[in-house]
């Protein structure tokens, strides 16, 4: 078990966000957090990354307790994030911005490695190397977005709406990119409001409502759902 | 050492900066006293102007209250000095970790409590205010009558205890700005430095980032507030005299960072430029207008005003980076295909 997630509740003010959110991830699965914009899934992700703190709960990567640890703690133990709106640094180069991936403990050692790694993977990041990232177009800014979390070495990855504000065509790549990533062994936890590209993807999905899961299984189960289709695909 | 300063810069950036040093050395030899009061005045805005980019241009964390630190390092080395004959590069130290305190304090507070942007700006104000209050009342250094330092004869120059004529303070702060020159550069292309550009650029992809961004933003607070304080030591030994009115007082703090703002924020050269540009025309406008038999109270003020607005309007990068790509010094003519 790579993450365990027990009762966690978080709160802005008294606004609750989060109302006893469990669930586990195994070593190497993908796993899918649907639900309407509001229903906490981008919460969920900054309590587990150490953004924000929970009022209650527990959460442990490999059998550790990182409740409430901040991201330096969690990112060095290879926790990773790729944010939403894809918070690239805009006035630097490409090359830079992937360096400042890797200012982790875990991952300054293995920089250049990091980078082979990231260039193989994105061919254009290395055509682009000199470019200063916010001139590059979205989908480019995306791949740098997730070379950058790469040079950190993680061994989870979560993902906020990446496909946010993306061309379809993009999209697909960027499915593509999120499932060869997996099949490399990394962890993913990915959340969308792309219901059913990602149920498609998620070899576990969970959907979220108000800050609680309310329904979850194996992406093809709820897919066919009656439930799903009609609240998120419309059909 | 060396490969590691020169790494990455192009050639005839390094010819310019010699010919630049060389001519900076040379200086004393033509320039008469005038001259070398104005270049002193150049050169003590370049180190101030450095020492505040740390903060606003390295780490994006905008100080509207350097002249606090300034002040706080002015005023606990004249003291020492007045009170105990302590010379300043003994009390040096001293005075540096007084300024690097209060920066530390401020920035416990601000970062500590999520204050941020333009509430952190006036914090950095309230500061420098708060001082220059207290100050007022502090009778130990001479409160609102200002602190006064014996003046020596100008004959002889004494190095330990900063007391000659303005050759030898030329040198001084011809020496400071080098060496802040320096640091400033190693310190861009090190961790720290990474760090503060992640949290300048975006704070919130940073942290995601898994950089300690309350951490590296108090580095930059506590550095810059203690390389300022060594300009407030200088302050003091050169003008003989500090008055809390006017070493704290914000025109002081908005003087110091005109010139990196004109000169190109976050920028090595930008500093320098600026306090060239700004202080240099400052007083060549002054001469020119007592030559002319007109004298007219706050041109300096309305002058600086001008430069402000003609910069933002035109170049809101400042004169550095538009004048580096018309050299062809800037990073990616300089960058090249090894790295």
């Amino acid at each position: 078990m790579i993450l365990e997630i027990e009762n966690l509740e978080l709160y802005y003010g008294d606004a609750q966000a989060l109302d006893r959110v469990s669930f586990a991830v195994e070593e190497g699965e993908l796993i899918a957090i649907v639900g309407a914009n509001g229903a906490g899934k981008s919460s969920l992700i900054h309590t587990i990354a150490g953004i924000v703190t929970p009022r209650s709960g527990r959460i442990r990567f490999r059998g550790t307790d990182i409740t409430g640890q901040p991201t330096h703690i969690t990112c060095n133990l290879g926790i990773g994030q790729v944010a939403e709106g894809r918070q690239i640094f805009p006035s630097l180069t490409v090359m830079e911005n992937l360096e400042m991936g890797a200012l982790l403990p875990r991952a300054r050692g293995k920089m250049r490695e990091s980078i082979a790694q990231v260039f193989e993977l994105f061919p254009r990041l290395a055509e682009r190397k000199s470019q200063i990232a916010g001139t590059m177009s979205g989908g480019e800014q995306q791949m740098l977005a997730i070379g950058r979390c790469l040079m950190g070495r993680p061994e989870l990855i979560m993902f906020d709406e990446p496909s946010l504000g993306l061309a379809p065509a993009l999209v697909q790549e960027l499915f593509k990119t999120i499932r060869a990533l997996n099949r490399r062994g990394l962890t993913i936890i990915l959340v969308e409001q792309n219901v059913a590209v990602s149920l498609k993807l998620a070899s576990h999905a969970y959907v979220l409502e108000n800050g609680r899961i309310v329904m979850s299984g194996s992406g093809p189960e709820l897919l066919n759902d009656d439930r799903i289709r009609n609240a998120y695909l419309g059909i | 050492m060396i490969g590691r300063l020169v790494e990455g810069t192009p050639r005839r950036g390094l010819v310019l900066l010699a010919v630049l040093l060389m001519a900076f050395l040379a200086a004393p030899l033509v320039a008469n006293d005038y001259m070398l009061t104005v270049l002193i005045l150049i050169l003590y805005f370049s180190y101030t102007g450095q020492a505040w980019n740390i903060m606003m241009g390295f780490a994006g964390q905008l100080s509207l209250g350097h002249a606090l630190y300034v002040g706080l390092g002015g005023y606990a080395a004249a003291a020492l000095y007045f009170h105990f004959g302590i010379g300043p590069w003994l009390s040096l130290p001293l005075a540096v970790a007084v300024a690097a305190a209060a920066g530390a304090i401020l920035g416990f507070l601000a970062f500590r409590f999520g204050v941020a942007g333009v509430y952190f700006a006036i914090l950095t104000i309230a500061f420098a205010e708060f001082a220059r209050v207290g100050f007022d009342h502090f009778t130990w250094v001479g409160g609102s009558a200002g602190l006064f330092l014996p003046v020596a004869n100008y004959t002889r120059n004494d190095l330990w205890t900063l007391r000659g004529n303005p050759t030898m303070f030329y040198y001084v702060i011809l020496a400071m700005t080098v060496a802040a020159f320096v640091l400033c550069h190693l310190l861009l292309r090190s961790r720290a430095g990474y760090c503060w550009q992640a949290i300048r650029e975006d704070e919130e992809a940073a942290r995601a980032l898994g950089i300690n961004t309350f951490r590296y933003k108090m580095y930059a607070v506590v550095l810059s507030a203690g390389m300022t304080a060594f300009a407030g030591v200088f302050f003091a030994f050169y003008y003989n005299n500090l008055f809390p009115e006017q070493v704290f007082s914000i025109s002081r703090s908005i003087e110091l960072i005109l010139g990196p703002i004109i000169g190109g924020v976050g920028t090595l050269v930008g500093p320098i430029i600026g306090a060239f540009l700004i202080t240099g025309l400052a007083e060549s406008l002054r001469e020119v207008m007592h030559a002319l038999g007109v004298d007219v109270p706050g041109l300096k003020q309305v002058f600086y005003g001008l430069c402000l607005l003609a910069v933002v309007m035109f170049l809101p990068d400042g004169i550095w980076p538009p004048l580096s790509r018309a050299l062809g010094l800037d990073r990616d003519s300089s960058r090249g295909q090894g790295t």
